[in-house]
C-alpha cells in the first residue's frame, strides 16, 4: 500500500493518470461518445442537468456514467488509502457562484479544460483560442492569489457531510438505469424527468458499463495523483513546479496518438464536432472559466474527485456547475455548433466583473 | 515585521498551503520553518515545494492528525 501511495505521489502519478485519460477518452468516442468528448466534465454535468430537467435543451440530456464513476472511483481510493475526510465551510456560497460561472464560461467555449486539451489532440484548432483563454484566466487567478485572495479555511465535518455526493452519485446511477417518469404533461401523459436526448450530443454515448468503468478507473487514479488540469499551469507559474503539468502533457500526447491510431485525428477549424469557430468567444469563455476554476482551487475534474473524498466545498462547486448549466441553456448563454449564444458575450463580461469583485475582496477572516 | 517561523495552513485549500510555504521560505532564505497542515495532499505539496527550493523536509504526524513539517536549510 505504502509503495503504491508513494508511486502516485511521485512525478509518475500525474503522468500515469494523464496517459490513462488520454487513451480512454478517444476510446469512449470510438464507442459512442460525441466527437472529441470522450471526457468533458463541464459538458457531462450539463448533460446530467438536462436529464434531471434543470434545462430543456433537448439535445444535451443524459446521465453521464463517467461522472458517477469519477465520484465513486475517488471515494474508493480515498477509503482504501484512509483519505476520506468529511470537511467543509470554506465560503460555500462563493464556491457555488464560481461553479456557476465556470460552467457558463465553459459552455461559451463548449468544453472544460479537459475537453479543450482533448479537442486539441483531435485536431480541432478552435481549441487553441480556448486554451490561450484558459491560460489567461489562470494567470488572472494567480494575480488575485498573490494579492491575498482566499476562500478561507474549511473545518472537519460529520461523516454524513462527506457521504452526500457519493450517495448522490449512486442515486444518479439508479435514475440512469431505471429512467423513471415522474412528471405528467397537460394531457396526463407521463413525461420526465428523467429526460434522455433522442438526437444531438446527448444521444451519443458509449455503453453504460464502459463509461462507468472508465470513470471509476480515472476517478481512482486522479484521487491518488491529485491530477488537475488547472493546477497544472498554475503550479508552474506560482510554484515553479511542473509536477501536475507533466500529467497534462501526457494526456495530450496519449490522446493525440490514440486519435491517430483510431482514425479520429481530423485537423482543421471548420466542421469540428460540438464546436464553433468564433475565436474571440472561445477565448473569452475560457478566460471566465479559467479564472473561476483557479479561484476555486482546481479544474472541474479535481472538484468532482474531491467531492468523492468528503470535500463538501468542492461538492458545492460541482452543484453550482450543474445549476449553472441549467441557467446557461435557459437564458441563451451557451454556444452551439451554429455559434455563440445570443447572450453569451454579455454573460462572459458580467461574469468577469463579478469574479473580479470576488477576487479583490475575498480574504481569510480570522475569528478573534 | 519579522517573518513567522511557524506557518499554520490547516483547512486552507490548494494552492494556498504550498504558495504560503514558498513565500515564507523565500522570505527566510535559510534557517527553519515549521508548517502545520491537516491534509495529506498539502503535506506532500509542501514537502515538494520545499525540496524544489533546496530545503530539507521532515514530517511527523501528531495525535490529532496534524502534520508538522519541519523545513530546514
Amino acid at each position: 500500500m505504502r509503495a503504491i501511495s508513494d508511486f502516485f505521489i511521485s512525478r509518475w502519478g500525474p503522468i500515469l493518470t494523464g496517459l490513462v485519460v488520454g487513451i480512454l477518452a478517444p476510446i469512449l468516442v470510438k464507442f459512442g461518445n460525441p466527437g472529441n468528448m470522450g471526457i468533458c466534465v463541464a459538458c457531462f454535468n450539463r448533460d446530467i442537468a438536462g436529464a434531471l430537467g434543470l434545462h430543456r435543451a433537448a439535445t444535451v440530456q443524459y446521465i453521464r456514467p463517467e461522472i458517477i464513476g469519477f465520484v465513486l472511483g475517488a471515494l474508493l481510493a480515498a477509503l482504501l488509502f484512509r483519505e476520506f475526510k468529511p470537511r467543509g465551510g470554506s465560503s460555500p456560497l462563493i464556491r457555488f457562484l464560481l461553479g456557476m460561472f465556470a460552467m457558463i464560461g465553459a459552455l461559451v467555449f463548449l468544453g472544460c479544460p479537459w475537453r479543450a486539451y482533448l479537442r486539441l489532440a483531435g485536431g480541432d484548432w478552435n481549441a487553441i483560442a480556448g486554451i490561450v483563454g484558459l491560460f489567461a484566466g489562470i494567470g488572472l487567478g494567480i494575480v488575485f492569489l498573490k494579492r491575498g485572495f482566499s476562500l478561507g479555511r474549511s473545518r472537519p465535518a460529520s461523516p454524513v457531510v462527506g457521504w452526500v455526493m457519493p450517495i448522490f452519485a449512486v442515486l444518479l446511477l439508479a435514475l440512469l438505469v431505471a429512467a423513471p417518469l415522474f412528471g405528467r404533461d397537460a394531457e396526463g401523459k407521463a413525461i420526465g424527468p428523467i429526460f434522455f436526448s433522442e438526437k444531438g450530443p446527448g444521444s451519443q454515448h458509449a455503453p453504460l458499463l464502459l463509461s462507468l468503468g472508465a470513470g471509476l478507473v480515472i476517478g481512482f487514479l486522479a484521487q491518488r495523483s491529485r491530477f488537475c488540469t488547472v493546477g497544472a499551469l498554475r503550479d508552474v507559474v506560482l510554484l515553479r513546479d511542473s509536477h501536475l503539468f507533466n500529467g497534462v502533457l501526457a494526456l495530450l500526447v496519449a490522446a493525440f496518438l490514440t486519435n491517430l491510431a483510431l482514425g479520429q485525428f481530423k485537423p482543421g477549424f471548420e466542421g469540428q464536432p460540438v464546436a464553433h469557430t468564433d475565436a474571440l468567444w472561445n477565448f473569452g469563455g475560457m478566460v471566465l472559466a479559467g479564472l473561476a476554476f483557479t479561484l476555486a482551487g482546481g479544474c472541474p475534474g479535481r472538484q468532482v474527485f474531491l467531492s468523492g473524498e468528503g470535500d463538501a466545498d468542492a461538492a458545492i462547486f460541482v452543484l453550482g456547475m450543474i445549476v449553472g448549466a441549467g441557467v446557461a441553456h435557459t437564458y441563451s448563454l451557451a454556444s452551439s455548433p451554429a455559434g455563440v449564444g445570443a447572450n453569451g458575450p454579455a454573460i462572459v463580461l458580467i461574469g468577469l466583473v463579478i469574479l473580479f469583485i470576488i477576487g479583490l475582496t475575498m480574504r481569510e477572516v480570522r475569528s478573534a | 515585521m519579522t517573518e513567522p517561523k511557524n506557518l499554520d495552513v490547516r483547512g486552507l485549500s490548494c494552492p494556498e498551503p504550498a504558495m504560503l510555504t514558498r513565500e515564507a521560505l523565500l522570505a527566510l532564505g535559510s534557517g527553519e520553518l515549521i508548517v502545520l497542515t491537516d491534509s495529506f495532499t498539502s503535506r506532500t505539496n509542501i514537502e515538494r515545494t520545499g525540496k524544489l527550493t533546496g530545503w530539507k523536509a521532515e514530517t511527523i504526524q501528531e495525535a490529532d492528525g496534524t502534520y508538522r513539517i519541519t523545513l530546514t536549510k
